[in-house]
């Protein structure tokens, strides 16, 4: 256990989502489940997260605004989709302008299911993303004594 | 000797004493909102998370300028604890800050910009209190020396209650406090991105982080000037008054929501005519 795994910075974005899923999301940060407990902290900022929330499919529109938020991010960094939408499409998948979900535009790390989501399963995966946060940064480390030598 | 001493004890000491402060003031922050918090060395974690992460640099005169705010900063508090001149402490926190706005400036991304022209403002509207705080004291006690200050007869709360009412709410700008945290905010969710701090990134984030606590100590350790005199005493009651200051620092951020920069100026101004000045021409008047 390093200090990442106990302060992993969220950054959320809805992507092309009905709102249910935001909801249950910010849901998470009000006093009944107070995800400040696990040091996780709701930032606006791409540059300073670690966890890229997402919820909602991708369309068209948001495909590259998506990809732009991503590169930005420092490494090491981990993506969870939050809610049908973002897993495959959901409902929407079918439409003309949605590409599907988030997988089809970022490499996902964790799928969260759920119509909307439950607070519960969206700190589940992000108690998830926080162990895989801890593994890419360990890779990270190797790779950057391997570069050293 | 007592001088290198002091400022050895700042230097190591206040970067841990200013993480725990932050520490219970998110824990605090958290109980008023009915929340359980976070543990109380959250902002270590975060901290050295900070210094973990991948380096992403916007600009190298950015790194530059934030260096020169860190470097700024400990050498206020150092000037300030060894009883150095007050003036000299107050001028080289406005560098300091000043140094802080730059490196915003340079980053050239519209959030950070307009971030730096907040702080700007902020340093408008707190400025001529601070040089109030400087001049009351000499008032008050016939030096602006802090070494000779704590060493005067009476505490000098006693002749300056308007500026310490005044420093008091300046304090709620230099602490980036709501309902002044114009510029960048500890809070999530503001206007613009996180205004100053918006570029910043990774380790240079956490000098950033390290700076705040080294100022805040020192902005703490001004509070208590107004109450040490001779008496060893007095600096108990010092530690006291910075506790409790600091809690109505805290419930002042989580019950009031943020303004505009026109009622920052204009209240700012008003508090510091009215309590400062008024103070000040009592005190020449009567002394």
């Amino acid at each position: 256990m390093t200090s990442i795994s106990k302060s992993p910075w969220l950054l959320h974005y809805d992507g092309s989502s009905c709102n249910g899923c935001d909801i249950e999301v910010l849901a998470c940060l009000t006093p009944v489940y107070d995800v400040e407990r696990f040091g996780i902290f709701n930032t606006g900022n791409p540059k300073h997260a670690d966890i890229f929330l997402i919820t909602g499919g991708i369309n068209h529109q948001n495909a590259p605004v998506v990809k732009q938020i991503y590169k930005q991010m420092p490494h090491p960094k981990v993506v969870v989709a939050v809610g049908i939408c973002a897993c495959d499409g959901g409902i929407f998948k079918e439409c003309y302008n949605i590409l599907g979900g988030v997988d089809t535009v970022l490499p996902v790390d964790i799928f969260v299911p759920g119509c909307a989501a439950r607070p519960e399963a969206i700190i589940d995966g992000v108690v998830k993303a926080i162990g895989l946060l801890q593994a890419k940064r360990d890779t990270m480390k190797e790779a950057a004594k391997h570069d050293r030598k | 000797m007592k001088e290198g001493i002091a400022i050895v004890l700042y230097i190591v000491l206040a970067p841990i004493l200013g993480g725990l402060l932050s520490g219970v003031d998110r824990k605090i922050s958290a109980r008023m909102q009915g929340r359980k918090g976070p543990p109380l060395l959250q902002p270590f974690y975060d901290l050295f998370k900070l210094f973990a992460k991948e380096v992403v640099v916007v600009n190298h005169v950015q790194n530059f300028l934030v260096g020169g705010f860190l470097i700024f900063i400990v050498f206020t508090g150092c000037l300030f604890f060894s009883g150095g001149d007050l003036l000299l402490v107050f001028f080289a926190l406005t560098l300091a800050a000043i140094f802080f706005m730059m490196s915003a400036t340079s980053a050239n991304s519209p959030y950070s910009s307009m971030g730096s022209q907040r702080e700007l403002m902020q340093m408008m509207a707190y400025e001529p209190m601070v040089l109030l705080v400087a001049i009351g004291f000499y008032m008050a006690t016939g030096s602006f020396a802090v070494s000779d200050i704590i060493q005067s007869h009476t505490a000098s709360i006693v002749f300056l209650p308007g500026i310490f009412i005044g420093f008091m709410y300046i304090l709620t700008i230099k602490l980036r406090k709501s309902p002044f945290d114009l510029s960048t905010s500890h809070h999530a969710h503001q206007e613009m991105v996180k205004g100053l701090t918006t570029e910043i990134s990774g380790n240079i984030l956490a000098l950033v982080e390290l700076s705040h606590w080294y100022e805040n100590v020192f902005l703490l350790g001004i509070v208590g000037l107004f109450f040490i005199y001779a008496p060893l005493w007095s600096s108990l009651m010092a530690v006291g008054v910075c506790m409790a200051a600091y809690f109505v620092e805290i419930f002042i951020d989580m019950v009031f929501p943020r303004v505009k920069w026109q009622f920052m100026l204009k209240s700012t101004w008003l508090i510091t005519l009215l309590f400062g000045v008024l103070n000040l021409v009592i005190l020449s008047v009567i002394r």
